[in-house]
């Protein structure tokens, strides 16, 4: 959340001035290029597929149970038949980490993309209507935002039994208000722009103004923040996870994997705490690499809140 | 600058308000009702409907709402029947121990972002910057608890230095009696903090220093040392402030979190506790009580931040 800090530069040119023009079309490619030459951007890409094929491909070539537990095979250290050992109910860890990783990666990626959607409807809708509506329509954002996500997921996972289409609705219902203001604020300079004011002028519709106009000029700051929603929502996901209000057993999580390692870290198991927290961390640093990779290029004044 | 002072009193009035509307509803959305989660599932209807009838839950919502505030008003959290205590008196005895863990951690990480975040501005790109650049990277990817299992692993279980449960002491003079018990959850919200403050504060630093009066001020023969310490740091101060209301619930978050790793007596720990065992009035208290700090969190460091910068004054009262 930099837009309150910062004012954005108001140097961009409004790109192409015909009402129909898309106006970022030619600055993507560029913005493309831009990215190719960030290699630590290029790296958290190349990290994001490697876990997403391991993920979702892994599990056909390397079969493990996760739904039965083996109390023959409880906390096995790495070894032959199991790289990375089995945990306390006998599961293997790194069948464990791809099926965890599965619904993370999943929800993660349903969540940014609703949150988005959401938000930047919401943003841009009352960005440019402004008046009344925008007042009534931010202080809905500040109220949602005032209680924070965790403590309102906590309550909601207490009272409601998680399943993997709630955790992605409630988090997408937390989650869009970034991009709301974000885009509000974009939206707010753009209304006035020579560019709008023409179609205005031309009688074209506050639809059409928004759907054509506001929204594809905000891409580039909406692409970057979705970005970050990712990497936010797995955190917050495993911290879920981690406290024990997540997705219930059998199934896997990599915040439940830490959590159960955890209670074992004095006897030594490190294979099923590190193990664990280290797919949390670079999955989240890789969502944040491109992130920054993307704000970068698109020189999107825009870093994680 | 009234104008101003007016009109954002006025929107955190509302914020607040819309904060107890949500909670309000919240408490409606317990499946079966109030009465049946706290009496048990095999409760009779007559005891409910005396449960209902002595809580005022047989009035119309909007009356039970404006109840509800009316206890607010008088401080008063609601009643947790699992403990048989006021949420108001448990919240009252346990603030203290958050904010000395919670305070102390934000001021060392003040102390530690603001110089570090200038050196990095000053020394763009040399070896210091991208050190703390990506140390500061990878802290903000850890999830708190994360961060919190490698120090107990690194310093209280490899090298026996510190111990991994904060004291457990019901006041603060009994938590001070035991600082070394102290360090690791400190240590930990300090690390998250100060990962999320030196980012900032480069930035905005590295934004200061390409000011014109910065120019002037080096043209004019000041020495460098007071370039920083005169504008430089007291400009990138005004933007620290409003980061601190920002953070709010970032703070709070990883407060919950270091709270329920390091086992610290505290209103996080209590609000995972009372959701575990569904004490719905200690988590619906628990909530209002942190929106409502974070609302005037935010507004303190908006009215700081005008006070600080009289341009926003300006914008302000337009």
């Amino acid at each position: 959340m930099t837009e309150g800090l910062r004012a954005r530069p108001l140097t961009e040119a409004p790109g192409p001035a015909g009402p129909d023009a898309t106006p970022t079309g030619s600055g993507h490619g560029a913005a493309l290029r831009a990215f190719a030459r960030h290699r630590l951007g290029l790296a958290g890409l190349a990290l994001i597929a490697a876990l997403t094929i391991c993920c979702f491909l892994g599990p056909l070539v390397y079969h493990t149970d996760q739904v039965h537990a083996n109390i023959q095979a409880t906390n096995l250290p790495p070894g032959p038949g199991h790289p990375l050992g089995t945990d306390s109910n006998g599961y293997d860890i790194l069948g464990r980490l791809m099926t965890g990783g599965q619904s993370t990666l999943e929800i993660a990626l349903a969540v940014a993309l609703l949150a988005t959607a959401f938000g930047v409807a919401w943003g841009a809708v009352s960005g440019y209507t402004g008046g009344l509506a925008d007042a009534v329509m931010m202080r809905v954002v500040d109220i949602a935002l005032a209680i924070p996500a965790i403590f309102l997921l906590i309550f909601l996972s207490s009272v409601l039994r998680p399943t993997v289409g709630l955790l992605i609705l409630v988090l997408s219902l937390l989650s869009w208000l970034g991009p709301a203001r974000l885009v509000r604020g974009e939206a707010l300079s753009l209304r006035t722009r020579e560019f709008v004011e023409a179609v205005r002028v031309m009688g074209g519709a506050r639809r059409r103004i928004v759907v054509r106009h506001l929204i594809p000029n905000t891409f580039g700051v909406i692409v970057v923040s979705a970005t970050f929603q990712v990497a936010d929502a797995i955190i917050l996901l495993a911290t879920l996870s981690f406290l024990g209000f997540g997705l219930p057993p059998p199934a896997a999580t990599w915040g439940g994997m830490l959590s159960q390692g955890t209670t074992y870290l004095l006897d030594g198991y490190w294979w099923e705490v590190y193990p664990a927290g280290f797919v949390i961390m670079f999955t989240v640093i890789a969502f944040n690499l491109v992130g920054d990779a993307l704000a970068a290029s698109l020189d999107a004044r825009l870093g994680p809140p | 600058m009234t104008a101003f002072i007016v009109r954002r009193v006025g929107q955190a009035v509302i914020v607040v308000i819309g904060v107890t509307a949500v909670t309000f509803l919240l408490e409606h959305l317990i499946p079966g009702n109030l009465a049946r989660a706290i009496l048990g599932s095999r409760a009779s209807p007559a005891a409910i409907a005396a449960f209902n009838q002595a809580n005022g839950l047989d009035h119309p919502l909007v009356e039970q709402y404006a109840t509800f505030l009316g206890h607010l008003a008088r401080g008063d959290l609601g009643y947790s029947y699992r403990l048989n205590q006021s949420v108001d008196s448990l919240v009252v005895h346990q603030l203290p121990n958050d904010l000395l863990i919670v305070g102390t951690a934000l001021v060392l990480a003040l102390v530690i972002a603001i110089p570090l975040g200038i050196a990095q501005a000053t020394r763009r790109n040399r070896a210091l910057d991208h050190l703390a650049t990506s140390a500061a990277f990878a802290l903000y990817s850890m999830p708190s608890y994360w961060l919190a299992i490698l120090l107990i692993a690194g310093l209280s279980i490899a090298v026996r230095a510190f111990p991994a449960e904060a004291p457990q002491a019901a006041t603060v003079g009994g938590m001070l009696a035991d600082p070394r018990a102290l360090v690791l959850p400190v240590l930990t919200l300090t690390l998250v903090n100060v990962a999320l403050f030196s980012r900032y504060m480069r930035a905005a630093a590295i934004g200061t220093l390409a000011e014109d009066y910065i120019r002037v001020a080096r043209a004019k023969g000041l020495p460098a040392r007071l370039v920083l310490s005169r504008h430089v740091l007291r400009n990138s101060l005004i933007s620290v402030t409003t980061l601190v209301g920002l953070s709010f619930p970032a703070i709070l978050t990883s407060g919950l979190v270091v709270e329920y790793v390091f086992n610290v007596p505290g209103v996080g720990l209590t609000y995972y506790t009372a959701a575990v065992n569904s004490d719905y009035p200690v988590e619906l208290g628990i909530t209002v009580l942190v929106g409502v700090v974070t609302v005037v969190g935010n507004l303190c460091a908006d009215l700081a931040y005008a006070v600080l910068d009289p341009r926003v004054r300006y914008d302000g009262a337009r």
